[in-house]
């Protein structure tokens, strides 16, 4: 009773203050519990040697000494970067491509925009799970066709080799992710207005001269999101190369992502794990602070 | 058809700006015909992968695993979606069951969580508000791959490690910034008159939010459970993490470990039967909710 009456007495501002607590309190209790603890911990672990069992113990910066002399984890950000310069490109490029081809309203390319974007919804690991199938030296397709039309004498065997791995990977990467690159450019292309390129018609401008002197400079904080979302995508990734490759041939496509993975998780080395997460960390937060800056107001 | 000729007008037109009109004209048919020739087979190259998926899931188990493999079926049959049912120890019914319950779960959580805490953000004004906004917004900045290490382990303190509901705890979370933001955007663009005659009426705020405010809102919260969905549906690191026991594999770990052979030789039919059981809820709220799939990548992306 005593909680009620002194919540009458409460003046309806104050009641009102109250109650906007209780909304948000909720949504605040899980992002401090499930995100912004763990955030802490990672720091904190991140000094220990922590065993998935038994005790841990304090080690300063001994993971952080280790990480400069572990030679996988220098490979796979060596690999990570290459990946991502390597696959950023053709993604940008295909999707700005997409992104043209479907721009204008003509009869049925509502149809067209839904099957490029298609893939984007199905899960990166099933997709994998799927190309895993279609590249198969025995029973994929792929191989079938190839060997049909002539392309190759002798089945591939793609996932043996570390260079042919890493491109039939991109390949079905820009697949199940072009689509989305394509819609945020459409929707950058769609928001210039047509008369500037009425006017330039007039003017007897090119294709290419409208592209650099208008479609490219207006668009330019669309592509820098698309350009640094895909950055981020690709730094980031992990389900690949762990259902399509296991990491190999010789651990050569193991990405951060899953060297973190197999020394917290695998060898149960979780500090360990934990300095890593910090190094991907700092990284990833410097990404997003170029998106920031890139997507600044400038009005 | 309808023909160039147009003999009431006052402009005469000379014989070469005729010609230059239809030589444009097509021109400009040209072009369109070309555009749907590389759109078309764009398209093809897009479909071909699950196309072939499904042909291939169709197959009887003996031909999916045939060497070289056929470009058809010989037969129809559905028996390596019956295989799937029976696969390891379990079968795919409980696995696609785990996925079904996680992602119910953090479509829920996620919906209740956002509604509410968008409406706290967007009308009412108290000590801190700013902060937790940003806070909850800035994770995004934050890889939740970062912090699967002491999630873990905090999950197994308390037990919870290895179970759907812890799992479904923590994508609610990872889908709350998305959730908060576009909530909060959805009742700030409700104007503020249709709330106040109620509350001065002495209704609560719960009341107004449940009796008023909902409808309005309503395409927000679809959104957000679109996203819930599809991205609890499909996640893969997270549920490979935590689930360490086989009864609590979701559909994408346990399709993993039917392509390792883990339960046998690699049954090629069934795991595209399976890869088949797992893009089409996806594939069909996308398909038929796209408009608001959509809304939220233009509210969530474009313009933040």
């Amino acid at each position: 009773m005593t909680t009620s009456l002194s919540l009458q007495r409460l003046s309806w501002d104050q009641r009102r203050k109250l109650t906007g607590v209780l909304f948000v309190l909720p949504t605040v209790l899980f992002v401090v519990v499930f995100f912004i603890i763990p955030l802490l911990m990672t720091f904190g672990m991140s000094f220990y040697d922590w065993p998935l069992f038994g005790d841990h113990t304090f080690v300063g910066l001994q993971n952080y000494t280790d990480l400069a002399k572990d030679r996988q984890f220098l490979k796979s950000i060596d690999f990570t970067a290459r990946y991502t310069l390597m696959i950023t490109p053709p993604i940008f490029v295909l999707g700005f491509i997409l992104a043209s081809l479907v721009r204008h309203n003509i009869p049925g390319i509502s149809i067209f925009r839904t099957i490029f974007f298609m893939p984007v919804v199905i899960g990166l690991g099933v997709s994998s799970l799927l190309w895993v199938w279609l590249l198969n030296d025995q029973v994929g397709i792929i191989n079938k066709i190839m060997l049909d039309l002539g392309i190759v004498e002798k089945a591939q065997l793609f996932m043996a080799r570390p260079d042919s791995a890493m491109a039939v990977i991109i390949i079905s990467v820009i697949w199940k992710t072009v689509g989305f690159t394509m819609i945020l450019l459409l929707a950058g292309l769609q928001a210039i207005p047509d008369e500037l390129y009425e006017s330039a018609d007039v003017d007897g401008a090119g294709y290419f001269q409208k592209l650099r002197f208008i479609t490219l400079p207006l668009m330019r904080r669309t592509i820098a999101l698309a350009l640094i979302l895909s950055v981020i995508g690709s730094v980031l990734s992990f389900d690949q190369f762990y259902i399509m490759t296991g990491g190999g041939p010789r651990n050569s496509t193991i990405s951060v992502v899953y060297w973190i993975f197999n020394n917290s998780f695998t060898y149960f080395k979780m500090g360990y794990g934990a300095a890593m997460s910090i190094v991907l960390l700092v990284v990833l937060v410097l990404l997003s602070a170029v998106q920031f800056y890139l997507l600044r107001d400038n009005t | 058809m309808t023909t160039n000729i147009q003999p009431n007008t006052n402009v005469v037109f000379s014989a070469t700006d005729q010609s230059q009109q239809q030589a444009r004209r097509r021109r400009n048919r040209l072009f369109l015909a070309m555009r749907y020739a590389v759109l078309i087979v764009l398209a093809l190259l897009f479909l071909f992968p699950i196309v072939w998926s499904f042909l291939n899931s169709i197959k009887p188990p003996a031909e999916a695993l045939a060497v070289p493999p056929t470009y058809l079926p010989t037969t129809i049959v559905l028996d390596n979606y019956m295989e799937l049912t029976t696969f390891g120890r379990i079968g795919v019914v409980q696995h696609v069951g785990n996925s079904a319950f996680v992602a119910l779960l953090t479509v829920v959580g996620t919906i209740v969580l956002s509604t509410l805490g968008g409406y706290g953000f967007a009308r009412f004004e108290f000590r801190g508000k700013n902060i937790m906004f940003i806070m909850v917004l800035s994770t995004l900045m934050i890889p939740f791959q970062s912090i699967l290490i002491p999630l873990f382990v905090m999950l197994s303190k308390v037990n919870l490690h290895n179970s759907l509901f812890g799992l479904a705890l923590v994508y609610i979370t990872f889908q709350l910034p998305f959730g908060i933001f576009l909530m909060r955007n959805s009742f700030l663009a409700v104007p503020k008159e249709i709330e106040e005659s109620a509350l001065l009426d002495g209704c609560t705020s719960l009341s107004v939010l449940y009796r008023m405010m909902l409808r309005l809102v309503l395409p927000g919260i679809v959104t957000v459970a679109i996203y819930a969905f599809i991205n609890s549906w499909n996640e893969f690191l997270a549920a490979l993490i935590f689930m360490t026991d086989q009864n609590n594999f979701t559909l994408p770990i346990f399709l993993t470990n039917v392509r390792s052979g883990l339960y046998g030789i690699i049954d090629w039919g069934a795991l595209q039967a399976g890869v088949i059981v797992s893009i089409i809820p996806s594939l069909v709220i996308f398909l038929l909710l796209q408009r608001y799939y959509m809304n939220g990548l233009m509210g969530g992306a474009v313009k933040s």
